[in-house]
């Protein structure tokens, strides 16, 4: 498997599109930093970036790597190896070098800008750490999408509506929802629709530790109490955690049945 | 060397293996032919373990390969579409397929043969069809393997390429291997088969040498003999 | 004229020999401060010297000064008050007065004044006190440079610092405040300032003031107060160049205003606030160059508040600028710089060319469901919000900046 992982891991660190992954990274993060000259500020702005961005590139690039190495996959199907040693080693592959652009280029604008004698290093910490989970979160639901579609252009297309699903349209039926049902008491409901959308779990692990905080205490003491907390916080990262799981051990699932 | 028992697969609603048995000798080489969509890669790659039959037993050295792996460090595949990484370089991709088998290889020679060596610190994505599929049967043949699986092998390449990897087939021959093929090009098949399995409907039509197949058709000539078994499918 | 002038001269020596100073300490002839008390006359000054005086419930009714020097401490021992005074011109100051007694029935304070005229409180230090100063019925006092603190742990059984009911004309400057339960405390209390105080980390309010008209407040800093700052049912009050800071909690805000006409709001500072100004019922408040912070809200109007005027104020990287629970509009904002405005100024004139929305369909989303917070700079109400600025269904129409500031104002 670190076989497999070290050479899906060096052609992708030599694509194009790394380089310009890499890239739009680093000039994000310089311009925010030496234009804006408010950490925190930035911090909330690469949030809102990083929340929508790294989901839909993770998406992309997995089923599109998926579908590109399809031949090869085959080659590598025919060698004496375990066939979910080389899908994971694949998957790692790509979550790793996208977390490697991403945490390489805002990390450097960061560390130039003298990021670790400010306060916000902790915020910035965690941004990345979310934006490392969303990667592998994204790029295991999109393979999965690919492991189950044969056909690339639909494989592509429902990869895409996963991510717009998790990105926009559940918040939408999220919002109406809480909407409609506002006369009943919501708090315990909008915890765990926050909870089972890791973008939106995301989203509210990074503004508790900037604007949210304060505001959260007002939607109630359910929600203020438990993202308030060390528990909240532990429980969080698991659900990430399982998010990055649960579909990796689909993954290997699907593999046992799966024709090439 | 190889048994395939009772083999059933279906795709949907669709079967392409229908209870097909059949069983490989040691040495010598089988062209596997039959009309599109008869099952031939399906076959074939029910034996590399990348299709999962629904039914049936399929041994090779008289141990199933079923839910295995390991077993394919004996055989050597080399796949009908050469498509690989697109940024890793061909000595890279070499390293790598070496790195994944723990066995002697002698790609220097292959490269060698096939006039490779400009090309070792290319990328991949930049390489032509055809040096895509020298690279592809550089990949296949470097390893000492019992079998070799070839799928569509001539694909793209050039005469001398050719002439060259028949020869490499001749050679792998006299050494003992045992051969499996699939190609559409009749001319090849006469030149270098010895054995003709031919698919229709997910069974094994005919298995035979090549002499049998004339024969048992009355035709004389290979492709017209191929064609007439392929006719009876439509009438 | 001569003679007038000898005859004043002589008076006032006269006055002057009759003013004794009358000393207090543990080995003197008095030894208790309520001695001192009572043997003073108008006009008399005790001097406490330093040393731990154990008392309570110190009456006076005399024109006199006290003052102590450091190391002088006045004990309640938790249990009554300690100074009841009803006298006009007094003076107390430079005395350390410790541990007056919670009681659920009287307003147990350090320095109690009623019914007094010209009196100054200065260079006091309150600590672990229920009520620290506690002024009734007076007028033309100065509550100048004390320290009033406890440990106040909930609203029920702590009481106010400086604490002034039904007075008039009276100054506090350059106190500071904490650990109480409302840091200041202002109610029918008129023509009075309060300036450069610093009131932290009171349990409710930082300063709480009601049914006061005509006080001007500035200077004064007003930091992590449990619900910030309450200003309700005055007229004419200024509030100038006082910082709002960090009033960080579910039902937290800067400053709110309820039922207030005719204020003049300049030059404050909002700053990380849950809602940096909360306005209910407030009719024609003018609020200039303040700015706004990273609050949650940097603004918030409910109920109805007509003719207020917002003009170069600085709005800057708030949660959410402002929200609006009804549909109708008669407030003005006008020349303000928003950090959030995404418009252009082709004319170079400093001013966008397009109109600003404060308003944003989420903020209204919020009002009615607050639940829906969680949402906060979701894709989706980035979508929402950008539709709504595009036609506004559910939001005022009218509401809007037309000629936003395209640079921070009050840098």
């Amino acid at each position: 498997m670190l076989k497999i992982l070290k050479y899906s891991f060096y052609d992708l660190m030599r694509s194009r599109w790394s380089y310009v992954y890499f890239a739009f990274y680093l000039a994000l993060g310089f311009v925010l930093l030496f234009l804006n000259n408010d950490v925190s500020k930035a911090v909330i702005t690469l949030m809102n970036i990083i929340i929508v961005l790294t989901p839909m590139i993770g998406t992309i690039f997995g089923v599109m790597y998926y579908y590109n190495s399809k031949e090869f996959t085959e080659l590598l199907l025919a060698q004496p190896i375990n066939r979910n040693k080389i899908f994971m080693g694949q998957y790692l592959g790509i979550s790793l070098s996208l977390t490697l652009s991403l945490v390489l280029g805002l990390g450097i604008p960061f560390i130039a800008y003298g990021l670790f004698k400010s306060s916000a290093i902790f915020d910035f910490s965690l941004l990345l750490v979310i934006g490392s989970f969303l990667n592998f979160i994204f790029v295991a639901l999109s393979y999965n999408i690919a492991l189950s579609t044969e056909n690339k252009i639909k494989g592509f297309g429902y990869a895409i509506l996963m991510w717009l699903f998790f990105a926009v349209i559940y918040d939408g039926i999220f919002l109406i929802s809480l909407v409609m049902f506002d006369q009943y008491p919501l708090d315990k409901f909008s915890l765990i629709a926050t909870m089972s959308n890791p973008i939106d779990l995301s989203r509210i692990l990074i503004l508790l530790k900037l604007d949210i905080s304060a505001l959260l205490g007002y939607t109630g003491a359910v929600f203020r109490k438990f993202f308030g907390t060390n528990l909240g916080m532990f429980l969080s990262i698991s659900i990430l955690v399982m998010w990055v799981v649960l579909p990796v051990i689909r993954m290997n699932f699907k593999l046992r049945k799966k024709d090439f | 060397m190889i048994d395939f028992k009772n083999l059933h697969k279906r795709f949907g609603k669709l079967t392409v293996l229908d209870g097909l048995d059949l069983a490989i000798k040691k040495g010598g080489i089988s062209a596997i032919l039959g009309p599109n969509g008869s099952g031939k890669t399906t076959l074939i790659k029910c034996l590399l373990g990348m299709v999962i039959p629904n039914e049936g037993e399929i041994t090779f050295k008289d141990e199933s390969v079923l839910k295995k792996w390991d077993y394919r460090n004996d055989l050597n595949y080399l796949p009908q579409i050469a498509n690989f990484p697109p940024n890793l370089t061909v000595f890279e991709l070499i390293q790598m397929v070496k790195n994944l088998r723990p066995k002697e290889s002698n790609e220097k020679e292959l490269i060698d043969l096939f006039g490779l060596n400009d090309s070792l610190q290319k990328k991949l994505g930049n390489l032509s069809g055809g040096t895509k599929q020298k690279v592809n049967i550089v990949l296949a043949f470097m390893f000492d393997s019992e079998l070799l699986i070839l799928d569509e092998p001539t694909n793209g390449l050039d005469p001398i390429a050719l002439i060259y990897l028949k020869e490499l087939i001749q050679k792998e021959k006299e050494k003992g291997k045992t051969i499996l093929i699939t190609t559409h090009i009749m001319s090849f098949v006469d030149e270098v088969a010895d054995d003709i399995v031919f698919l229709l409907d997910g069974k094994i039509y005919f298995k035979g040498s090549i002499d049998e197949l004339k024969k048992h058709t009355n035709i004389d000539n290979l492709e017209h003999a191929i064609a007439n078994l392929i006719s009876k499918q439509y009438a | 004229m001569l003679r007038g002038g000898l005859i004043l001269v002589f008076l006032s020596l006269g006055f002057l020999g009759q003013a004794k100073k009358i000393e207090v300490c543990s080995t003197c002839e008095i030894s208790s401060i309520k001695k001192a008390v009572e043997v003073a006359k108008d006009g008399d000054v005790i001097f406490v010297k330093k040393g731990i005086y154990k008392e309570n419930s110190i009456e006076i009714y005399k024109s006199i000064t006290i003052y102590g020097e450091v190391g002088t401490i006045v004990d309640g021992s938790n249990k009554e008050g300690i100074f009841i005074i009803s006298a006009n011109n007094f003076t107390i100051r430079n005395l350390k007065i410790i541990n007056v007694g919670i009681s659920y029935i009287k307003e147990q304070s350090a320095i109690k004044v009623f019914k007094s005229n010209n009196f100054t409180i200065k260079n006091i230090v309150l600590a672990n006190v229920y009520f620290g100063f506690l002024i009734e019925k007076s007028h033309f006092g100065k509550i100048i440079n004390n320290t009033v603190s406890s440990l106040a742990k909930n609203e029920a059984n702590s009481g106010n610092g400086i604490h002034i009911w039904h007075s008039s004309n009276v100054e506090v400057e350059g106190n500071e405040v904490f650990g109480m339960r409302d840091g200041i405390y202002f109610e029918f209390v008129t023509q009075s300032k309060i300036h450069n105080n610093f009131s932290h980390n009171n349990i409710r309010y930082g300063l709480h003031f009601m049914f006061s008209n005509n006080d001007t407040y500035y200077n004064n800093e007003f930091k992590n107060n449990g619900a910030g700052v309450a200003v309700m049912f005055s007229k004419f009050i200024k509030m100038y160049q006082n910082k709002f800071i960090h009033n960080w909690g579910s039902a937290s805000y800067g400053l709110l205003l309820k039922e207030i006409y005719d204020a003049e709001i300049y030059n404050n500072i909002f700053q990380e606030n849950t809602i940096g100004i909360k306005g209910e019922g407030c009719n024609r408040i003018n609020y200039k160059n303040n700015t706004f912070l990273r609050n949650g809200w940097a603004i918030k109007i409910a109920g109805a508040c007509y003719a207020n005027i917002f003009e170069y104020n600085d709005f800057l990287h708030n949660s959410l600028d402002l929200s609006y629970d009804t549909k109708v509009n008669d407030n003005k904002f006008e020349n303000n710089y928003w950090s959030e405005y995404t418009g252009y100024d082709l004319d170079k004139d400093g001013i966008g060319d397009i109109p600003y929305r404060p308003v944003k369909l989420f903020s209204y989303i919020v009002n009615r469901t607050p639940e829906a917070l969680v949402l906060l700079r979701s894709l989706f109400v980035d979508i929402i919000n950008f539709s709504e600025k595009v036609s506004p269904v559910f939001t005022p129409d009218d509401l809007m900046d037309i000629n936003p500031v395209m640079k921070r104002i009050n840098d």
